[in-house]
């Protein structure tokens, strides 16, 4: 049995700065991540990070609109408030860290524009940002001597009384189960994307925390909420950056237009995201499309500002379609890209259950509502891990009580583990996952009707009646990837469940949740989250009042 | 496409004997790389398989693997590159590293050596109030060791690894070049010369260019280790066998249109280390018994006087 004051699930950015916020802090902390840090999905924020700075000229109350704006009202808006203000501080400390952001001809931070906003206030370096930023984050890490569970699998939150004492994980490596006690855990596991099919999310999304909290009791908040990015590549649904349409890019249809001229008149390709992928798919639904896509052309840019500015979307372009930028306009169509719901959490990462907190993907402050502004979440990522962990320190400190320290629930997991390996044989986990994510890029994508939210849910009930017949063919202990892929499976049918119940739930259209049947935004019953509790049926549902303080719910135009 | 691939295979929880390789022959479209085919095979004919996976598209570093031999990222590697209709693939785990099931490698040494070089940005003195000012040509210099994204395919493959387990290795040595380039760090005399004088530094890499032929990320690990032994030498870390070898081998081409090995070998040494002289002795001895000695004085080569006019014309060139 391992014992730690604070336990971070996840190594991303939100997890490492949780974990360098804690040890600054004089507390013992661990991460456990169920792969190495570097490889954690921060990496896959090309684009940069957003925020107004003051020795700019910039107003953070402009930044607050534009996301509040972004995100059809529905976030809550003194959260939204709480980032946008110290987003400047967090850049600078991210530069300060040693981020080798790209420069402006002064030798200061350079910015370049990204989608709806008005201004340039976007951070980055080249099209790395999010890798740039994830691995001077590791650095820090190095720096602090963190102490570390690297290819960790938390398998279930140890719960005593209701509140959170810890986690029972795998030791990949051997395949032993684990206590790890702590006062106070934090998810920062990231997203559920896995759960669709294509998405732009990698292998490792598959909302562990998100699962494992809703097991314990804890809400997921506006599940339904799936930010579909305008530029993926149609063959794996890898993604291409909003940086390509911030430096100028455009979106054309199969007559060569600049469609986004119809949808979005002043803001063009820089529109919301749920905006630019609703238009997207309207010209390609409408028989303007190539391919089943539409296309992004850079050829105007030319080669040089490519290689500079974007050179890994170059390297994308020629790894996956073996086309040159410079050149040639790209296939890309809308595809599966974020969550924006997640456990139920506040400002200071606190969830509905005690002793644990939330933060980054796998966290709903919420900051983005029904649809995320771009660059919004590495910064999300950097400053509601560094709260987060300020908040549990401070429960720590005040609140937490050490736990009795029994093996039970490490006990039932490895009965349940061992259950699992000796199925006999039975559908194989990528099999089920595939018709559960290809039902939910049908039904549960950037259109969606009542029919369509139906036919997901009863895939939902079908898939869950399957998974405990799904088994194994790798019987051992040692880096079984083939348990881990039921144990997975297990995460992204419960968030599925959840965000079709959610889909069901909210009877109108607000940003990425948006009904060919109820088109209109119904401000006067759905300014509301949604909220899904599980039980051994059906999700229980309700909702909470979103938090409006500065920006009244006007009719979103760009 | 059709394809066969030849896994290797390893289970530590099994004695039952096993085949070092196992052949999965599948079907898979054109466009398809050598990740896809390895999920393929996981998730439709053999579970037991064990393989890092993730982002798929190069920017996690998690699938690198041998493929035909060669370290690379299995997702960034289409099939077609590297066989063709009917063809077989052999894929391996990295080398290098000990191995912990199938194609899985344990990176624990890999990352001990990228934590020996501080890879983490100093700085002296109180933080500014913003940002620090640099150029951005220095930032967009360090890109090139940023876009290392610790996939470990250089160190599966370097030739100086293979035989010293020692050596820090291409990836951490492009690590720490990206401290000693970046005009905002404080130590860089330091960095530089704790790896010039260190067992296992910049000067134990042999120039085999393995690493640059096999990083997915153009990061060319060997070009940044050169470019820190001339920072080093710049930085006034001339008493090393590095540098000795180096200027040894300059003077006697430049003297003889040569190189003089008997003195190379001593120079390189030190004069005055006796101890490393001592070592050199048997392999003179066993050299001369085999009528392989270098002459004691070197031959001059017959164009000498052209090539110390070369050397002259390139002197004043760069003066």
């Amino acid at each position: 049995m391992y014992e730690h004051d604070l336990l971070i699930i996840g190594a991303g950015l939100a997890g490492l700065r949780g974990a360098i916020e804690g040890i600054q802090e004089g507390l013992d902390v661990a991460f456990m991540t169920k792969v190495h840090p570097v490889r954690s999905h921060s990496n896959a924020a090309q684009g940069g990070i957003n925020a107004a700075l003051a020795s700019r000229g910039d107003d953070w109350e402009d930044h607050a609109l534009a996301t509040v704006k972004g995100s059809d009202y529905l976030a809550d808006q003194s959260a939204v408030e709480t980032m946008c203000r110290e987003a400047g501080d967090a850049i600078l400390e991210l530069e300060h860290m040693g981020v080798i952001f790209s420069r402006n001809e002064e030798g200061k931070l350079a910015v370049r524009r990204f989608g709806g906003q008005r201004v340039a206030r976007t951070f980055f370096v080249g099209a790395i940002t999010g890798q740039a930023l994830l691995h001077v984050m590791y650095e820090q890490i190095i720096k602090h001597e963190a102490q570390t569970y690297e290819e960790w699998f938390a398998t279930s939150l140890i719960m005593e009384d209701g509140v959170c004492r810890g986690v029972v994980a795998m030791d990949m490596k051997t395949g032993e189960l684990h206590t790890v006690r702590a006062k106070a855990v934090i998810m920062a596991s990231g997203g559920a994307g896995r759960a669709y099919e294509p998405t732009a999310q990698a292998a490792i999304c598959t909302g562990d925390g998100q699962a494992l909290a809703y097991r314990a009791g804890s809400p997921l908040m506006d599940m339904e909420m799936i930010q579909y990015h305008p530029t993926t590549l149609p063959t794996n649904g890898v993604l291409m950056s909003e940086a390509a349409r911030g430096e100028g890019g455009y979106l054309l249809n199969s007559n060569g237009d600049r469609f986004m001229e119809k949808y979005a008149p002043e803001y063009m390709e820089l529109a919301s995201r749920d905006v630019v992928s609703r238009a997207e798919q309207t010209e390609i639904n409408e028989g303007r499309g190539v391919d089943g896509c539409v296309l992004l052309d850079l050829r105007h840019l030319g080669r040089d500002f490519i290689n500079e500015r974007l050179g890994y979307l170059q390297e994308v372009a020629t790894d996956f379609m073996s086309i040159d930028l410079a050149e040639q306009p790209a296939k890309i169509r809308p595809g599966m890209h974020y969550n924006m719901g997640g456990i139920k959490a506040d400002v200071n990462g606190r969830t509905e259950i005690p002793g644990l907190f939330a933060a980054g993907e796998a966290a709903c402050v919420s900051i983005h509502g029904a649809n995320r502004l771009g660059a919004n979440s590495l910064l999300e990522a950097v400053l509601f891990g560094r709260r987060a962990a300020a908040g549990a320190v401070k429960f720590i400190r005040e609140e937490a009580e050490r736990s009795v320290g029994d093996e039970s629930v490490k006990e039932s997991e490895g009965k349940r583990l061992q259950e699992i390996l000796d199925r006999p044989k039975g559908p194989r986990a990528a099999a089920v996952r595939r018709e559960l994510a290809l039902e939910m890029d049908q039904n549960m994508a950037v259109f969606r009707d009542q029919a369509g939210m139906e036919s997901a849910a009863a895939k939902v009930a079908e898939v869950k009646k399957k998974l405990p017949g799904v088994s194994t063919d790798n019987k051992g202990r040692i880096f079984n990837i083939d348990l881990l892929s039921v144990l997975q499976l297990e995460n992204m049918v419960d968030c599925a469940e959840a965000i079709v119940a959610g889909g069901l739930m909210r009877t109108e259209s607000r940003g990425a949740h948006n009904r060919t049947d109820l088109t209109a935004r119904d401000d006067k019953n759905w300014l509301k989250h949604t909220l899904a509790y599980q039980t051994e049926g059906a999700p229980r549902m309700d909702t909470s009042p979103v938090d409006i303080t500065r920006f009244e719910p006007v009719e979103r135009v760009y | 496409m059709q394809v066969t691939i030849n896994l290797q295979r390893f289970d530590p929880e099994t004695d039952a004997p096993m085949a070092k390789y196992q052949e999965y022959e599948i079907e898979i479209s054109e466009v398809s790389t050598v990740l896809d085919a390895i999920i393929k095979i996981h998730e439709e004919i053999d579970g037991t398989v064990a393989m890092r996976y993730s982002c798929r598209s190069s920017i996690c570093g998690s699938c690198a693997i041998k493929i035909n031999g060669s370290a690379a990222l299995g997702c960034k590697t289409r099939l077609v590159e590297v066989t063709e209709d009917g063809g077989t693939i052999t894929v391996e785990p990295v080398g290098n590293l000990p191995v912990v099931k199938d194609l899985v490698a344990d990176f624990a040494p890999f990352w001990n050596k990228i934590k020996s070089v501080n890879p983490y940005l100093k700085t002296s003195g109180p933080e500014p109030e913003f940002e620090r000012i640099a150029s951005n040509e220095s930032m967009t210099n360090l890109l090139t060791a940023q876009n290392c994204i610790m996939c470990g395919c250089c160190v599966s493959d370097c030739t100086v690894l293979e035989v010293d387990s020692t050596f820090a290795g291409p990836a951490a040595l492009a690590k720490a070049w990206r401290f000693t380039e970046d005009p905002r760090d404080s130590a860089t005399n330091e960095r530089l010369k704790t790896l010039n004088d260190a067992d296992g530094g910049m000067w134990d890499c042999t120039r085999c260019m393995k690493c640059v032929e096999v990083c997915p990320k153009e990061v060319a690990p060997m070009d940044r280790i050169m470019e820190m032994r001339e920072a080093a030498i710049q930085a006034g870390n001339t008493n090393t066998p590095g540098y000795r070898h180096t200027e040894s081998m300059y003077n006697s081409v430049k003297k003889n249109g040569r190189l003089d090995e008997t003195r190379l070998a001593i120079d390189s040494a030190g004069w005055t280390n006796l101890p490393r002289l001592l070592d050199l002795a048997p392999i003179g001895i066993a050299a001369m018994r085999k009528g392989k000695l270098p002459p004691i004085r070197p031959h001059k080569s017959e164009d000498h006087k052209k090539i110390k006019d070369l050397y002259d014309s390139v002197e004043n060139e760069s003066e």
